[in-house]
């Protein structure tokens, strides 16, 4: 449907958009839009350009354009990114194709309904439950700079869903807590200051957690934070067997 | 329609909101809060400050100086029982988000880690790797999520507050996802909506920094202070506006011309030691000077023809290759990622290109030291606030610890407010908000055929802002900035809008973030107008000294029907009469 009326000078890109209008719409469809190629600008850049210049009710998210809010997590021809993070040079001449992230429900156009990673992060209580609590006056923890690499890697995240949407599992089955969730509570499972553990252990093991990943390790490849949630998860398994063994060799010493 | 009734009501997730949703809960949770946001929290602008969050920890620091530092940056314009009360329950509050789990850096006995920042003489910078707002955020809202009494609204965009009986008691605002109009009430408001750089067409500011909660407090008769006050930072990437962040000067980064000099050094700065000098880089001297001063030196270097130029704009260097690639890898590792991307610089191998860019509003929603406007139940903190301890000029790193100090401060005084005052007016809300929502429905539903597009009146207001309100300003580029504001306040009403769906209308989020932005601009216009003198980061070329006799006061712009009405406040004076600013000496 819809194409550019505007006189572009100069080489040009092709993006095709899904476009998604739940209340008007049954259907989702593909626009086409012919966007300024230009070598320093970003996926979401081509995208401001459409909104601004072609069709002001094209729909996304976006904030930072630095790669740090998380909010712009697309499908780039058939691959999760964060738009603000990767060229256009990347793909030109090619057409690119922009899609919603896989796997989540769409609000409208690329737009996705988040609200099921949020309710799993607080399950997984993401906050220090204090080992021994201080207070102020009494100052800071002390965290050795090797404890802090302990679980640094692991507060990188931000919950871009980029590995959700890469996740094969989550895809079938969307109670699986999934990498960043099972990530971030590991980060607060692994920090010194932090007592609740076991707690979390319970949820980290049971079906809806480490178990029911397949080793796919499609979320790490994807993560645009290094994070690698797929070596938290196989930790968080190695952790659970012996844990296993621990209670069943020795059950009057596991806690 | 049902109305939800909160003891305390936030507007705004970034660090200012949730620091004061955390206070309320903490302090007692029979009371309930909301924290309603246009974005999810962790996606606020406070996620990508980077440098870090000033609080005296160490034994060689003191308050004294703390405050001195604050108070000579700000220009004498900081209301110094503000900044006492701020520096002395900085360190409290950096402890309590350590306690929180924020990822400071560390020293080798597990103590907290220190760095320099500019315009500071002391160490004294708490920092997580360069990304400590992105820390600092996310500990917040993830320490949040505890706290059963806090319900947020995700995604709700507020357009209006709610005033009844000379009380502000709730707000007006979008559920993006489906278009509905919602009234949300409270016992008390409190806003935390951050700054507005989007004014200005180059700005390390995100996409939703448009000055909302300003205009909201400025459409509701409060005052907005300080606004001509405008922060650049010196050093963002040329095109995009990507801040580098003032890190990169701290361990030691300097600044070079076209001709490869340290130009620092022809602009009052002081002079500049070998990169090889142990003592390099010196606290408040040449790169660690303050703001508004090295931006200041941009704008004379170009003056004479001393700054490279491109289509992305002129630019002068910044080179941090003397630090090896070890130490840029361990301590500013944000700093080599953003320029290999956005620029395509290895800053281990060549300088990166910087240039001036809008970074802070030091102005914002009037309050006092608790963070109370002068509209009864309405409280603001963070950046959208002016309390002010920033004065004429914030020094970098004072704004996140801000954020905490004052997002408890305007948490409790809106509790005990609450408690004081239980009734709400629910069905005189109701009826207030019934037309508007009447023209938002219809604007779903017909659109608007106007004139004007969104992007072209954007374009129009952001260049007029730099070319009227920029790093050097006088009466005659004032005088048409202001005129250009009169037009777009013309045609703003004839918005063109073609998005007729109900469901994450963003066109229709943009046109009403646009009428805040022209809000803001014009606080700032009229305000910059009416100061002749310079100071701090106003400088103007027809009025180039500090005029303590006239204008050692705060400016306060209140809307009227044509143009702003400006006041003058005086400005609190404990321990540090006015005097010079030096720096490099
Ligand atoms: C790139 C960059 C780096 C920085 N680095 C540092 C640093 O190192 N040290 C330092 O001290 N300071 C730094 N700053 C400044 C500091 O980050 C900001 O001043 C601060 O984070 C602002 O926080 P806030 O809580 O006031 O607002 P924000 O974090 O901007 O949050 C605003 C909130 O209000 C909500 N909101 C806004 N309008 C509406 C509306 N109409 N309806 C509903 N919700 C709304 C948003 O959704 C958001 O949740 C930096 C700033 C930038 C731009
Ligand atoms: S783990 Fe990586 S991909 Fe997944 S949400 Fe976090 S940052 Fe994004
Ligand atoms: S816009 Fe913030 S991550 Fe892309």
């Amino acid at each position: 449907m819809a194409s550019s009326a505007t006189k572009i000078e100069g080489k040009t890109v092709t993006l095709e958009i899904f476009r998604y209008q739940p209340d008007d719409e049954t259907e989702p469809r593909y626009d086409t839009f012919e966007v300024p190629y230009r070598e320093d600008w970003v996926v979401l850049d081509a995208i401001n350009w459409i909104k601004d210049e072609v069709d002001g009710s094209l729909s996304y998210r976006w904030s930072c354009r630095m790669g740090v809010c998380g909010s712009c997590g697309m499908m780039v021809n058939g691959e999760p990114k964060l738009t603000c993070a990767v060229f256009l040079r990347d793909y030109y001449p090619k057409p690119m194709r922009i899609e919603p992230l896989e796997h989540f429900p769409v609000t409208r156009d690329l737009v996705i309904n988040m609200d099921d990673f949020m309710g799993k992060m607080e399950k997984l209580q993401t906050w220090i439950v204090p080992k021994e609590p201080r207070t102020i006056e009494e100052g800071e923890y002390r965290q050795t700079p090797r404890q802090l690499a302990d679980y640094k890697q692991y507060t990188m995240c931000i919950n871009c869903m980029l590995c959700y949407s890469a996740c094969p599992v989550y895809g079938l089955d969307s109670s699986f807590l999934g990498p960043a969730a099972l990530t971030l509570g590991r980060r607060y499972s692994l920090d010194s200051r932090d007592g609740a553990k076991d707690e979390r252990a319970e949820l980290i093991q049971s079906d809806e957690g480490v178990w029911s990943c397949t080793f796919v390790g499609e979320c790490s490849r994807v993560c645009p934070k290094n994070v690698d949630p797929a070596g938290a998860i196989q930790a968080g398994k190695v952790e659970g067997t012996v844990d296993m063994m621990k209670s069943m060799l020795m059950p009057w010493g596991r806690k | 329609m049902s109305i939800p009734v909160y003891d305390v009501l936030i507007v705004g997730g970034g660090g200012a909101g949730l620091r004061a949703a955390i206070a309320v809960a903490q302090a007692d949770p029979t009371q309930r809060v909301a924290v309603v946001s246009k974005v999810y929290p962790m996606r606020s602008h406070t996620v990508s400050a980077e440098g870090g969050a000033a609080g005296v920890i160490k034994d060689n620091d003191s308050a004294e100086d703390h405050c001195n530092d604050t108070i000579g940056g700000g220009d004498w314009l900081a209301d110094q029982d503000a900044v006492e009360a701020f520096v002395e329950e900085a360190p409290k509050e950096l402890i309590q988000l350590e306690h929180w789990g924020c990822p400071w850096n560390r020293e080798a006995d597990g103590s907290v880690a220190v760095r320099p920042f500019g315009g500071m003489k002391i160490q004294r910078t708490w920092f997580a790797s360069d990304k400590t707002g992105f820390h600092m955020l996310h500990t917040l809202f993830q320490t949040s999520q505890q706290f059963d009494p806090v319900t947020r609204y995700d995604e709700h965009f507020v357009f209006d507050l709610l005033v009844h009986d000379g009380r502000c008691q709730g707000v007006a605002c979008i559920e993006l996802k489906t278009g509905e109009v919602r009234i949300i009430a409270g016992r008390s408001v409190i806003l935390c909506t951050g700054g507005g750089g989007r004014i200005f067409p180059f700005t390390t500011n995100a996409a939703i920094k448009t000055g909302d909660g300003m205009g909201l407090a400025y459409r509701a008769g409060v005052g907005l202070k300080d606004m001509e006050f405008v922060q650049y930072h010196p050093t963002g990437l040329p095109g995009t506006g990507i801040l580098i962040t003032e890190a990169a000067r701290g361990e030691g980064g300097i600044l070079l011309n076209k001709d490869g000099r340290r130009y620092l050094q022809d602009h009052d700065l002081g002079s500049p030691l070998e990169v090889s000098d142990p003592r390099h880089p010196q606290l408040k001297s040449m790169e660690l000077g303050p703001r508004d001063r090295l931006s200041q030196a941009f704008y004379w270097e170009r003056e004479a023809g001393n700054v490279f130029t491109s289509d992305d704009g002129d630019y002068v260097h910044l080179d941090v290759t003397h630090l090896g690639e070890k130490k840029i890898n361990k301590r500013i590792p944000f700093v080599r990622d953003t320029a290999l991307k956005y620029v395509g610089v290895d800053c281990v191998k060549e300088p990166i290109p910087v240039r001036p860019v809008v970074h802070y509003m030091m102005g914002g929603v009037d309050t006092d030291i608790d963070a109370a406007t002068s509209l009864p139940g309405l409280y603001a903190a963070g950046e959208c606030a002016c309390v002010s301890i920033n004065g004429a000029n914030r020094l970098g790193s004072n704004s996140l610890t801000e954020l905490l100090v004052f997002g408890k401060r305007a948490g409790m005084g809106a509790a005990a407010f609450a408690k004081a005052n239980p009734e709400v007016a629910v069905d005189a809300l109701a009826a207030q908000v019934g037309d508007k929502a009447a023209r938002l429905k219809s604007l779903y539903s017909e659109g608007r055929e106007g004139e004007a597009s969104i992007a072209s009146i954007r374009r129009t207001l952001t260049s007029a802002m730099e070319t009227g309100a920029g790093i050097y300003r006088d009466q005659a580029r004032l005088d048409a900035l202001c005129e250009t504001l009169r037009e777009i306040k013309a045609r703003i009403k004839d918005l063109r809008i073609t998005d007729r769906s109900k469901t994450f209308n963003t066109q229709l989020v943009q046109a009403l973030e646009l009428e805040f932005m022209v809000d803001a601009a014009e606080a700032v216009a009229f305000s910059a107008s009416a100061r002749k003198e310079s100071r701090g980061a106003h400088q103007r070329l027809d009025f180039k000294e500090r005029d303590d006799g006239a204008f050692l006061k705060h400016s306060v712009a209140f809307k009227s029907d044509g143009d702003p009405r400006i006041d003058y406040k005086d400005v609190s004076i404990t321990k540090w009469p006015p005097a010079e600013r030096v720096y490099g000496k």
